[in-house]
């Protein structure tokens, strides 16, 4: 927690995949997507040549690999749980450098590793060749419900004020000489993590009577994007 | 003198207490009128946002009334028309500025109000222009300074062309610079005012008329100047001048033509002490 990184998801550019409209690109999305979780651990051609199309697709959005290979520290968590899994599982085990493994283990272990990090890469150059707005307005589209683009909206619009007051929460912790070292500390931290809930949520409260004192009755305008 | 119009704002004997139990105001009465720019002071837990929120309905009046223009607030056929009427520029600008972009964030009143097409482009472009911000329509309103957030606030009520603009706290948080630009929009506009501030040059500066609400009562209700130098009424209520500044140097503000006296009650200068 805490750490600042990388907010800004969107490279600007000027690639065909750039000027795509974003309803068609969040289309081809689910169904690349659909595509991969459908097909079975041990088809190994099948995940390389899907590795190859989605590199093809960031060639074609001339956003730098490194750029995405920065933000791909999401992943971490499932490449944790699927280096686990060969250890854990049962079934028929192998010898792996003197070290036994389960089989079934292993090939779900490659199974979470390729799905996770293919969806990964998908989304991030979609979130780097689009606009939030942009894609907003395409979900629009594509007839999501509007209670739903409206929360992902809010979402957006504060995702930086709460950022940015979780960093000054930290700035005043530590301006007073706390420094989360060990795990005694934490309880401080999940306190701050806690005021900054019930701040987001008052701060929901006040946004609700502003928008009432315009004369909200629970229809949002359309999103025009810009 | 033609037909009498009703007051802007006019509120009578409003009594609130929260659910729990709290009471906020104690009989407030407060009276509006067209063309005023009447500045609300007071301490703070004095009251003063739970009587701005009296004012477009987003409370109701537990005894008492409050109307505006005529029309009770309160009655729940009137509401929409009431939040029209009354605009309310809240004290943080992050909390009014919701939308992806400036643009469509001033068009949110309008368009609750119905607004479409060429009639809700032509009423987000003069707000925004009235406020100075019309280069920044296309602009994410958190990538704007925070002086230029609150101007924003300001149009996104103005597109709803209320009768009286509401302010909580306009110049808190902006910079000398930001404060002036305000002041000289807020100067600039025909539209009656209510100023809820602490900023008390402000308050001279801008607002011919102050209403002093203290503990949820109206303690005094005068011309500004007046109210200011009044160094008993001010100890008594907790409000202090700001270091090296004194009205009597500065002395009362040029009468501002025809805004100046308010119509109806209470002529003269001197404040009306309404202790109780």
């Amino acid at each position: 927690m805490g750490a600042g990184h990388g907010h800004r998801l969107h490279y600007h550019g000027h690639s065909p995949l750039h000027r795509a409209p974003a309803h068609l690109k969040l289309l081809a999305l689910l169904g690349f997507m659909l595509v991969v979780v459908a097909t079975p651990d041990d088809w190994f051609a099948a995940f390389g040549a899907y590795l190859l199309v989605l590199l093809g697709v960031v060639a074609l959005s001339q956003v730098p690999p490194t750029y995405l290979l920065k933000r791909m520290v999401v992943e971490v968590p499932f490449v944790v749980f699927a280096l686990v899994l060969p250890f854990v599982a049962y079934g028929e085990q192998v010898e792996v450098l003197g070290v036994s493994l389960s089989r079934p283990g292993l090939l779900a272990a490659f199974g979470i590793l390729a799905t996770a990090t293919l969806g990964v890469l998908a989304s991030l150059t979609l979130a780097a060749t689009t606009e939030p707005q942009a894609l907003l307005a395409g979900l629009q589209r594509l007839r999501v419900p509007s209670l739903m683009v409206q929360i992902m909206a809010f979402m957006v619009r504060y995702l930086d004020v709460v950022t940015s007051e979780m960093q000054r929460m930290r700035v005043a912790r530590e301006s007073r000489g706390f420094r989360a070292r060990d795990p005694r500390q934490w309880p401080v931290i999940a306190r701050s993590t806690g005021a900054l809930f019930i701040r987001s949520y008052e701060r929901g409260e006040r946004v609700h009577l502003a928008m009432l004192s315009r004369g909200y009755t629970g229809t949002m305008p359309e999103q025009g994007g810009h | 003198m033609g037909v009498e119009q009703p007051p802007v704002l006019d509120v009578r004997g409003l009594a609130y207490a929260y659910p729990d139990g709290h009471q906020a105001l104690y009989g407030v009465d407060l009276q509006v009128h067209r063309g005023e720019r009447v500045a609300l002071l007071g301490p703070n837990g004095a009251g003063k946002t739970t009587l701005v929120l009296h004012l477009n309905g987003i409370h109701t009046a537990g005894v008492g009334s409050v109307s505006v223009s005529g029309l009770e607030v309160g009655d729940k056929d009137a509401l929409q028309e009431v939040r029209r009427r009354v605009g309310i520029v809240f004290q943080d600008p992050d909390d009014q500025l919701f939308m992806g972009s400036v643009r469509a964030d001033v068009a949110f009143g309008p368009h609750n109000l119905g607004l479409r097409g060429a009639a809700l482009e032509a009423r987000v472009t003069a707000a925004l222009e009235q406020v100075g911000m019309a280069a920044y329509a296309d602009r994410p309103p958190h990538h704007l300074s925070f002086g230029q957030r609150r101007r924003v606030a300001v149009a996104t009520v103005l597109a709803m062309e209320p009768e009286v603009l509401v302010l909580d706290e306009p110049s808190s948080n902006l910079d000398p610079a930001s404060r002036r630009e305000l002041a000289d929009v807020l100067r600039s506009l025909d539209v009656t005012v209510l100023m809820v501030t602490h900023d008390l040059p402000y308050a001279l500066e801008l607002c011919p008329r102050s209403v002093v609400l203290s503990d949820g009562r109206v303690v005094a209700d005068g011309a500004t100047y007046d109210v200011l130098t009044d160094d008993a009424l001010m100890r008594a209520h907790r409000l202090e001048l700001p270091f090296g500044f004194d009205p009597r140097t500065v002395g009362p503000p040029p009468a501002a033509g025809p805004r100046a006296p308010r119509g109806g009650h209470g002529a003269g200068p001197g404040v009306d002490s309404v202790t109780s």
